[in-house]
């Protein structure tokens, strides 16, 4: 039976009087790989950013109707929007490592939240790299530079930075669109692993992403949802004419 | 919400207090410069002040028009050896010759602007002086000696902001003359120079705030005598001059009157200011 | 009819005269390090830098007039960096662009484009006077640190603006607060632009004469307190060269002073052109 872990219910997002998202409603399911396709500016960043508020940050931001998350409005008054952010990890579409030494960028988050003793950094340190397939590459140069690793790497890094505050949920924007095939296959590798830990929401505008790698796929359009189905359902029978013409190529 | 987040008010009201000390510091001075300064201006009279001839502060006769008139011819020269040299500077640094010497040049031109006005006016007293006196006539300390001294003072600040004005001017601009058939120089004069004329008129206009605020080498190499200068070669008392030459045992009115001559030279420079601001942002592209 | 000028000839002629008076500028300019250098560096040996002046100034050293520097610009930084970083802090982190910054921007700029001079006047009226503190460190310091204030939150401002914004998205996206997100990351970016901001407000104020000379004093005596009057380098050349007391000593503390400002400055130099290297 699959649990709804996060719920929107007529919500939208206005940047000033321009929305950005008109009226979604969707429901994502616990350990659950949960794709959002859609053309450029369809607004699936802006609803992943809304989901841990990041969308704070930009002047003008506004909401209406209902966001929860396992039944807490992420919008409700006196919310701690900082345990809400380490519960959702978010990684974005150029990684950005910290100019720092490797160690220090996986454990940023953790010492934000008030971690001090280097031996449970070092052990949690090991523990994320490990866990994103990175320790055995990097294992003997820690304190060295972040900025010296490839962009595969440099990814895998800030996906094991955000794995250092023990999120529920992961959040990708577009996560491989600057990286080669080789590395994109080794992050795909490594969410399909995450399942079972995490709920996995991963906005992509590669369509063939998604039908590799997600359970349930959701298709965007201006700001509106389209539809969101079954992965297969998605992209062999849609219901929708217009998720047709975005995947078989006709715009986008 | 946790501890971190209900600090951060309180943190975004220290810093804004902190980011008014800028403000504050320059109301503070404003007020007490102005408190000192203006009831005498008041009591002694504001034209007798202004276009008083004659300043004995110890017989109670307080007439800055010397000394405006000083400032003002002494500043005139200024820019008069300044703004050619600083210009055929900046503009043959950014025209007609190659990057790497512009960028060796500029830094090192810049640097030079950091060298204290204390040596300038000394290098002005054992070399500028003696010369004038004995290849000009006169005393030597002269309107002719300041204006040099300032002059060359002024130029580092010319130089490097009317670069920095030329560098910004669209290739476009430039590469679109060359292309027409107009030489270097005929791009130089009719198409760089004008796109650049904003930057070039603050730069100008900053030199003249230096110059009319500057007072140490000042005093070392105009002579200080409060009368209006006849010529070039007389010796000449600036606004600046007045106020540090007598502020050591000054009392009472007469340095009440210090203090109004500080207020003449605060509202001129504030004056000069605005006017800068009010140019580079009306003539912005 | 016009007579036509061939626009090479034309050309010929303005380049000849723009080279001739650029040489005349930068001839004049390097003339005038080179020319004191020259004469005051044979003066300058390690007993003129640690013995004290003698009969005003006429024999001895200049000492007391270095540590004098040295305590006054080290009080004018400690005040002045706070107030300026944090200023700048406010502008870019805290808050948009609206008449608030306008005004504290407007501030921050006409306190820049007043002389010296005026603010030894206040200076001297409201710490030595007013406030009671005398002729002292104190009254100098804090009057240095007014006047260098505008130059470290403008290099600051510019230093933090420059920090890539996805930096603090990172951080943000972490769960730091604001208040994090400045201090363990973008200070630390802004560090080298920063500190050439500082380095140019201590260039600044050991040239600084006029300013200094109304609050600290000419005390030839080392100071022992913040209360006590001190001389610095630029004072003590000042009254050597115009009371005609030494002029070789004078060229000797004028060249003392020019080497610290070229190299203070060149370091501020050096800095500048490191932080430009930006990522994202």
């Amino acid at each position: 039976m699959e649990k709804t872990v996060i719920r929107a219910k007529e919500f939208s997002h206005f940047f000033g009087s321009a929305p950005a998202l008109k009226r979604i409603s969707l429901e994502i399911f616990e350990n659950e790989i949960f794709g959002i396709i859609g053309p450029a500016g369809s607004g699936k960043s802006t609803f992943l950013r809304a989901l841990n508020r990041l969308n704070d940050l930009i002047p003008g931001s506004r909401t209406e109707g209902m966001l929860e998350i396992r039944g807490r409005d992420v919008n409700a008054p006196g919310i701690s929007v900082v345990e809400l952010r380490r519960r959702l990890g978010m990684v974005f579409a150029t990684p950005v490592p910290l100019p720092r030494s490797i160690f220090e960028n996986v454990a940023f988050g953790a010492r934000l939240a008030g971690e001090k003793s280097r031996g449970r950094l070092t052990e949690l340190v090991a523990d994320c790299l490990k866990k994103t397939a990175l320790w055995e590459e990097v294992m003997d140069r820690l304190d060295s530079s972040a900025l010296k690793l490839s962009g595969g790497q440099q990814q895998r890094l800030c996906l094991a930075r955000i794995l250092a505050l023990k999120p529920e949920f992961i959040l990708l924007d577009e996560p491989t669109s600057g990286l080669d095939p080789i590395s994109t296959m080794k992050i795909e590798e490594t969410l399909r692993k995450f399942r079972s830990e995490y709920t996995i929401i991963l906005v992509t505008n590669n369509t063939k992403q998604a039908a590799r790698v997600a359970d349930r796929t959701a298709f965007f359009l201006d700001g509106e949802l389209v539809e969101a189905e079954r992965t297969d359902k998605v992209f062999s029978a849609p219901s929708d004419k217009r998720t047709n013409d975005y995947i078989s190529g006709k715009f986008g | 919400m946790t501890r971190l987040e209900r600090n951060e008010k309180l943190i975004r009201v220290a810093l804004l207090l902190v980011a008014f000390s800028a403000v504050s510091i320059l109301l503070v001075i404003t007020v007490f410069i102005f408190g000192e300064g203006t009831p005498i201006m008041f009591k002694y009279g504001l034209k007798k002040f202004l276009f008083g001839l004659d300043w004995y502060p110890l017989e109670k006769s307080y007439g800055l028009l010397p000394m405006i008139i000083g400032s003002l011819f002494v500043t005139s020269g200024a820019l008069v050896i300044g703004v050619p040299l600083g210009l055929a500077c900046a503009i043959v640094l950014t025209e007609f010759s190659s990057k790497s010497l512009r960028r060796i040049l500029k830094p090192v031109i810049e640097l030079l602007a950091g060298i204290p006005s204390v040596v300038y006016g000394f290098m002005g007293v054992v070399i500028l002086v003696p010369f004038i006196r004995d290849h000009l006539g006169g005393p030597g300390l002269s309107v002719l000696a300041a204006s040099i001294i300032l002059g060359i003072m002024i130029l580092p600040t010319i130089i490097s902001i009317s670069i920095d004005s030329l560098e910004a001017v669209p290739r476009s601009y430039r590469e679109g003359s060359i292309a027409l058939g107009a030489t270097r120089w005929q791009t130089t004069r009719m198409v760089m120079f004008p796109a650049a004329k904003t930057g070039i008129i603050a730069s100008i206009i900053l030199g003249m705030g230096r110059a009319i605020g500057e007072t140490m080498a000042v005093i070392m190499v105009a002579g200080n005598a409060a009368i209006i200068p006849r010529s070039f070669l007389d010796p000449v008392r600036t606004l600046t001059s007045n106020i540090a030459l007598e502020m050591g045992y000054a009392a009472g009115e007469h340095r009440e009157a210090l203090f109004a001559t500080g207020v003449i030279l605060f509202v001129i420079i504030m004056v000069l200011n605005t006017i800068a601001n009010l140019t580079s942002k009306r003539n912005a592209p | 009819m016009r007579v036509r000028i061939d626009p090479r000839a034309e050309q010929q002629f303005f380049r000849a005269l723009l080279w001739l008076l650029t040489g005349v500028t930068i001839f004049i300019l390097f003339f005038i390090i080179f020319y004191v250098l020259k004469k005051g560096l044979p003066v300058v040996s390690l007993e003129f830098l640690t013995k004290n002046p003698v009969e005003m100034g006429k024999a001895g050293g200049i000492f007391s007039t270095i540590l004098g520097t040295g305590a006054l610009t080290l009080l004018a930084i400690l005040i002045a960096s706070p107030l300026g970083i944090g200023s700048a802090i406010y502008l870019t982190e805290y808050t948009r662009e609206n008449w608030v910054t306008r005004v504290i921007r407007f501030g921050s700029e006409c306190l820049a484009g007043i002389p010296s001079i005026i603010f030894g006047l206040f200076g001297f009226i409201f710490f030595v006077v007013k406030l009671g503190l005398g002729w002292s460190l104190l009254s100098g310091g804090l009057t240095l640190a007014f006047m260098i204030l505008p130059t470290i939150i403008r290099t600051s401002e510019e230093a933090i603006r420059s920090v890539p914004y996805c930096y603090r998205e990172v951080s943000f996206s972490l769960g730091g607060t604001r208040w994090q997100t400045v201090t363990r990351v973008v200070l630390p970016s802004a560090l080298p632009g920063i500190a050439t901001g500082i380095m140019l407000g201590i260039g600044r104020s050991i040239g600084e004469t006029a300013a200094v000379i109304f609050t600290a004093g000419s005390s030839l005596h080392i100071p022992t307190s913040l209360f006590s009057s001190s001389r610095t380098m630029s004072v003590h050349f000042y009254i050597l060269a115009r009371e005609g007391i030494s002029m070789s000593k004078a060229y000797g503390t004028a060249a003392v002073l020019i080497v610290a400002i070229l190299a203070i400055n060149i370091v501020a130099y050096t800095l500048m052109n490191r932080f430009m290297r930006k990522y994202c």
